[in-house]
């Protein structure tokens, strides 16, 4: 792999950039290997690079039945935090949190990843409380998190309507500073070239139609619409289509399928400083680098695999919007989408491994798993490497359904995610 | 946004007016205190989350308030049809196939782009 930097620029625009190298190569898949990762959207493509970097496996197929990172990572907003309540949630978003400082770095490749800021809006004295509850939890586990006047936060963000008649009146706000925002392509497709650059195949294209069994019960293998592939341990990586995936080797998963959307405007020039987020009125909204106003919406109230979900929905996010930002209410929507997230009934993941022995499941992320990116692949990676979970993902186990140890993010999430 | 006949109300309204109400045809279980944790986990935290049809229930929340089931396609969120409470399955092989091939998803249609 030829390394990216401000010297590759310079050598490749003296020759009009014919020198640029594919990112990742398309191989044919082998017979066998020793892992193979379900699902190529960040999370399974990290997993196969923490892999490959920290645990010295490089016998490593990435199945994908789309196109790289065309999933739930394709499709969210983007926005990266960690200031969750419970401290077995703070470990393992705090965890992605710092591997995000420093991923550009680590890859190669650059993710993009911006400190701006996320904010909380409180809109009543219930949210008041409850964000600073949050923000005496974080900071007791070494996670920053302050709270701001309304004026503060008017300052941080000037779009912001805090006048006293306003529809949403704001009494506050809760601040992460180290959260932002990252390119979510760029870290599939950053992970995708690092990984490929230590021996990860990557086969896109390539749909699981079986998982392989072997007389003991344990995996043997996958079956593929490219024919049947061998591996010592299965990885399933695959968002809102892991209980069907999981079917296919006999298990039945806590987990419900919904439809969730999100938007943005036409581009204009730089007006949104940080990430603003609502979780009385549901609305999320930060810009990109191409100055579109990135906002997300919430899931459909019905499960679903339709990848669209209904207009309300995001007409609904878009009138909190309207209200909270005043100075938005005659811009144009570009584009919307829904993408299939995968919700467990305590709202947090599931990163563990299975009844069966050599499949590992990384599921469960819901609403929010493109914050975790970083920390779910490499505790996932070392989960599969050792067959046995890292410290931070141990308690995020499946059997936690049936033991009653759950981490009840459903109820104490600073969002509605 | 979707019409969902509501076979109380004898007519097809805004989805607004509904909620899903999770699995249809589950007895809920008689015995709780003397049920296994296993047992417990399956009736009460997994799920079977189908892709394509699955019998579900509802509810004309904002209409005559009453649970009703329903056959509908999670893929192209097509309801097969409706039915009031305590009937059994209806026989779906003379209504439209589960899955219907031109469901237009981002996934149906791009999925050979390289």
């Amino acid at each position: 792999m030829r390394k990216y930097s401000v010297f590759a620029v310079a050598r490749e625009a003296m020759r009009g950039h014919r020198g640029w190298e594919a990112q990742w190569t398309s191989p044919e898949p082998r017979k066998e290997y020793d892992v193979i990762i379900i699902g190529a959207g960040g999370h399974g493509l990290g997993t196969a690079y923490y892999l490959a970097k920290e645990h010295g496996i490089t016998n490593i197929a990435v199945l994908e039945k789309g196109w790289l990172g065309g999933g739930n990572t394709g499709r969210n907003t983007t926005i990266i935090r960690s200031n969750y309540l419970y401290d077995e949630s703070a470990g393992i978003y705090d965890h992605a949190l710092k591997l995000w400082d420093g991923l550009s770095q680590d890859l190669n490749y650059n993710v993009m990843y911006s400190a701006r800021g996320v904010m909380m809006l409180s809109h009543n004295i219930h949210d008041q409380q409850v964000f600073k509850r949050h923000i005496h939890a974080n900071r007791l586990n070494g996670i920053d998190n302050e709270w701001l006047t309304p004026e503060q936060a008017k300052e941080f963000c000037p779009p912001l309507d805090i006048s006293r008649t306003a529809r949403y009146p704001i009494n506050g706000a809760a601040l992460q500073r180290r959260g932002g925002t990252a390119r979510h392509d760029a870290v599939a497709w950053g992970y995708a070239r690092a990984a490929a650059d230590r021996g990860v195949h990557i086969i896109q294209n390539c749909e699981v139609t079986g998982i392989r069994r072997n007389p003991d019960g344990s995996v043997a293998g996958v079956d593929t619409n490219r024919g049947q592939i061998n591996a010592k341990k299965v990885g399933v990586v695959a968002a809102g289509h892991t209980s069907v995936l999981m079917e296919m080797a006999g298990v039945r998963m806590p987990l419900v399928s919904y439809p969730l959307q999100a938007l943005v405007s036409e581009p204009i020039k730089p007006i949104f400083p940080c990430v603003v987020m609502s979780n009385t009125v549901h609305a999320y909204i930060s810009q990109s680098d191409k100055g579109e106003l990135v906002i997300g919406a919430g899931t459909d109230q019905y499960s679903s695999y339709s990848q669209t979900g209904g207009l309300q929905i995001i007409t609904h996010t878009l009138d909190a919007i309207c209200e909270l930002f005043p100075i938005f209410r005659r811009m144009k929507m570009m584009r919307s989408w829904g993408g299939i997230v995968d919700v467990t009934p305590d709202r947090s993941p599931i990163l563990a491994k299975t009844p069966v022995s050599g499949l590992y499941v990384n599921c469960g992320w819901g609403t929010g798993g493109f914050k975790a990116t970083p920390g779910s692949a490499n505790v996932f990676a070392h989960t599969i490497a050792n067959d046995a979970p890292h410290k931070i993902n141990a308690p995020f186990t499946l059997e936690r359904f049936r033991s009653g140890r759950l981490i009840d993010e459903a109820a104490a999430a600073a969002v509605a995610h | 946004m979707l019409l969902i006949y509501c076979p109380y109300c004898e007519e097809e309204r805004s989805e607004l007016e509904f909620r899903q109400a999770g699995d249809a045809h589950i007895a809920r279980p008689t015995n709780m205190t003397e049920m296994t944790d296993e047992e417990f986990e399956a009736f009460f935290f997994l799920r079977d989350n189908v892709k394509g049809l699955t019998f579900e229930r509802w509810r004309h929340l904002n209409g005559c308030g009453r649970f009703f089931n329903a056959a509908r396609d999670t893929v192209s969120d097509k309801f097969l049809t409706t039915y009031k409470a305590g009937l059994p399955r209806p026989d779906l092989s003379t209504l439209r196939p589960a899955t219907e091939a031109t469901v237009e998803t981002y996934e149906a249609t791009e999925s050979n782009a390289k």
